[in-house]
């Protein structure tokens, strides 16, 4: 699999990522690069052995049904979430007007 | 079948329907965060750093959003999947600050099952009907944009951005409007059965996506495909969804008859002027570019977990209607009435309950007689007297004690109403209703048979011609004894004392 200047143009598009011709030319060999080393993994006979989810044989833990338990992970700290907006106004992240 | 068609200049075209229902589940925090799910509250206030997708901050299950869907999906006898996995699919919008949602593409936690949408001859379904449903998954919602609060910004509330959803697929098995709005009604009866969402489409806990297609009637064949579908989004309440599909379906029609082709594109509906109009969004759109959460381990459960998900499953839609029929012995229609809603049915087994152990009576042997006062003497009752109606005197305990009344005969059925009345704009107990207000009839036989001797007397001649044949005559007893009595005869006890007299 490789990819072509078109193809990365678009992946920036997608991505948000402004980037001019030049950029996108220098970066289509070094993806390349990084999809060939990718399909070298491919080579490797693999059937039959089970996808690896983590290194560590662990199971996903799960949060209690709890509100506000923990101070990091819980709401009513409106000040910091909008602390970094560009624009907040009565309590709303304002952002460019999206209609569509 | 569904002989629902659109008529066209080419002939008859049929409607194939699919809906995805997104489903808010009842939980107290989010999906990945501690924050609070409740409606209403002030803007970005329930929001949380993993929320708002501050950098570093890892998203961590919540539990009970995980059991719901599987209890949800054991409700709709699917498959459980006991090892599912989220995954990202990636796209920018101002309501989605971490630039991805969090969902279930690959390995959805639940796979196929099924519901049943009842016949409903006079509302368009001939007969009953099994509609497949191919996938619940789980997913976060995202925020709230406002457009028309300022000149040149959108406003961003992200109290709701990580709420957990279910998003409900079904398969495109439905045919007609009817169909799909008596779908969208039963999955929400089962919902607030199971307790996984609350089915308030007014709060937008509950909205579908709406796929439409038509073609020519036929079975489905490689020659004979399905037609190229639209989907409506975000559509949130069974009578939009109905038009949806009528209005969908039409312009189809016109499209393809006057030369054009159906696009596959995504459609917004606008309830003022009952139309969909096309999202005119960019041909990027849709490149979604999944792939498995990094953040994330697959959720893998354990038998103790899905038995528990099980056993804590209640009598479920289908099955309670079939008791009150088979078991209860009630007809189809007050059986329908009484399970579509999880209030409805609680308050008439309370009631149920009370009233066979008051009267001493099976359950079977009351249940029409509840059935009815629950349905349509109770409801006539309190929509009679409007806002003086006190719904907190509306105890199953009080209806139980009027029932029991109405049972040994000591009030007639019009008595019965006038003393529920009393009740509920004053709380007071019904006996003592019944006996200071005179809202008894009398079954004491001395009392009435005095009368109907006096009435008897009084009438020789029409007594002849009554034992001459003229059976029709009784009816005129019967009334010359209720006006004698000012109407508070017992009727039964009176027609017995007459044609012990008579006959």
């Amino acid at each position: 699999m490789s990819v072509d200047k078109q193809t990365v143009t678009k992946i920036a598009s997608l991505a948000r990522i402004k980037m001019d011709d030049a950029e996108c030319e220098r970066m289509v060999p070094e993806l390349n690069n990084i999809l060939d080393w990718v399909d070298q993994l491919g080579e490797v006979d693999t059937s039959g052995v089970e996808p690896m989810t983590a290194v560590m044989p662990m199971a996903q833990r799960l949060r209690d049904d709890v509100v506000d338990a923990d101070p990091l992970t819980g709401g009513g700290v409106r000040d910091k979430v909008l602390a970094n907006a560009p624009a907040a106004e009565h309590g709303f992240f304002g952002v460019p007007k999206v209609i569509e | 079948m569904s002989n629902y068609r659109i008529q066209g200049a080419t002939g008859e075209w049929e409607v194939v329907i699919g809906l995805e229902v997104h489903a808010q589940v009842s939980s107290k925090a989010k999906l990945f965060s501690g924050a609070n799910t409740e409606f209403g509250a002030e803007p970005n206030t329930q929001v949380s750093l993993v929320d708002a997708a501050m950098p570093g901050m890892l998203p961590v299950p919540n539990r009970e959003c995980i059991r719901q869907a599987v209890r949800t999906g054991m409700a709709i006898e699917a498959q459980i999947n006991a090892w599912s996995r989220f995954d990202r699919k990636n796209y920018f919008y101002a309501d989605l600050p971490q630039g991805y949602q969090i969902s279930q593409l690959y390995h959805p936690i639940v796979g196929e099952g099924q519901l049943l949408i009842e016949a409903d001859p006079k509302g368009g379904i001939p007969e009953d009907k099994i509609i497949g449903i191919e996938r619940i998954h789980v997913e976060q919602d995202a925020g709230k944009l406002m457009h028309d609060q300022h000149p040149t910004m959108s406003y961003v509330d992200l109290n709701r951005s990580g709420v957990a959803l279910m998003e409900i697929v079904s398969m495109a098995d439905m045919r007609s409007p009817a169909e799909a709005g008596a779908y969208v009604r039963k999955l929400r009866s089962i919902l607030r059965y199971v307790g996984s969402c609350d089915g308030n489409m007014e709060q937008g806990s509950m909205r579908a996506d709406v796929n439409v297609s038509v073609r020519k009637p036929g079975p489905i064949t490689e020659e004979h495909p399905l037609g190229t579908r639209t989907e409506t989004k975000n559509v949130n309440s069974v009578r939009f969804v109905m038009a949806v599909i009528e209005g969908e379906a039409r312009r189809q029609v016109d499209l393809i008859e006057d030369g054009g082709t159906v696009v596959q594109e995504t459609r917004l509906y606008d309830p003022d002027r009952n139309e969909t109009r096309s999202m005119r969004s960019k041909e990027d759109a849709h490149d979604y570019r999944y792939f498995p959460d990094p953040d994330l381990l697959p959720i893998e459960l354990d038998d103790a977990f899905l038995t528990e998900c099980r056993d804590s499953l209640p009598e479920l839609p289908d099955a309670k209607r079939a008791r009150y029929t088979q078991q209860l012995g009630m007809n189809d229609y007050n059986a329908a009435q009484l399970t579509a809603e999880v209030e409805t049915f609680a308050r008439f087994e309370t009631l149920l309950a009370e009233t066979s152990s008051a009267l001493g009576k099976s359950e079977s042997d009351v249940a029409t007689q509840v059935a009815n006062w629950t349905l349509s003497v109770a409801p006539g009752v309190i929509k009679s007297i409007g806002d003086e109606a006190n719904l907190e005197y509306a105890t199953s305990a009080a209806q139980a004690a009027i029932l029991k009344m109405v049972d040994a005969g000591e009030v007639s059925g019009g008595q019965s109403k006038e003393i529920y009345e009393i009740v509920l704009k004053t709380g007071r107990d019904p006996a003592e209703i019944a006996e200071t207000e005179g809202l008894k009839q009398q079954s004491d036989s001395g009392a009435i048979e005095a009368e109907i001797d006096t009435i008897l007397a009084a009438n020789q001649d029409k007594v002849e011609q009554y034992k001459g044949g003229k059976d029709k005559l009784f009816g005129f007893f019967v009334g010359q004894t209720m006006k004698a009595m000012e109407g508070k005869a017992n009727p039964q006890v009176v027609n017995e004392l007459l044609k012990a007299k008579l006959d």
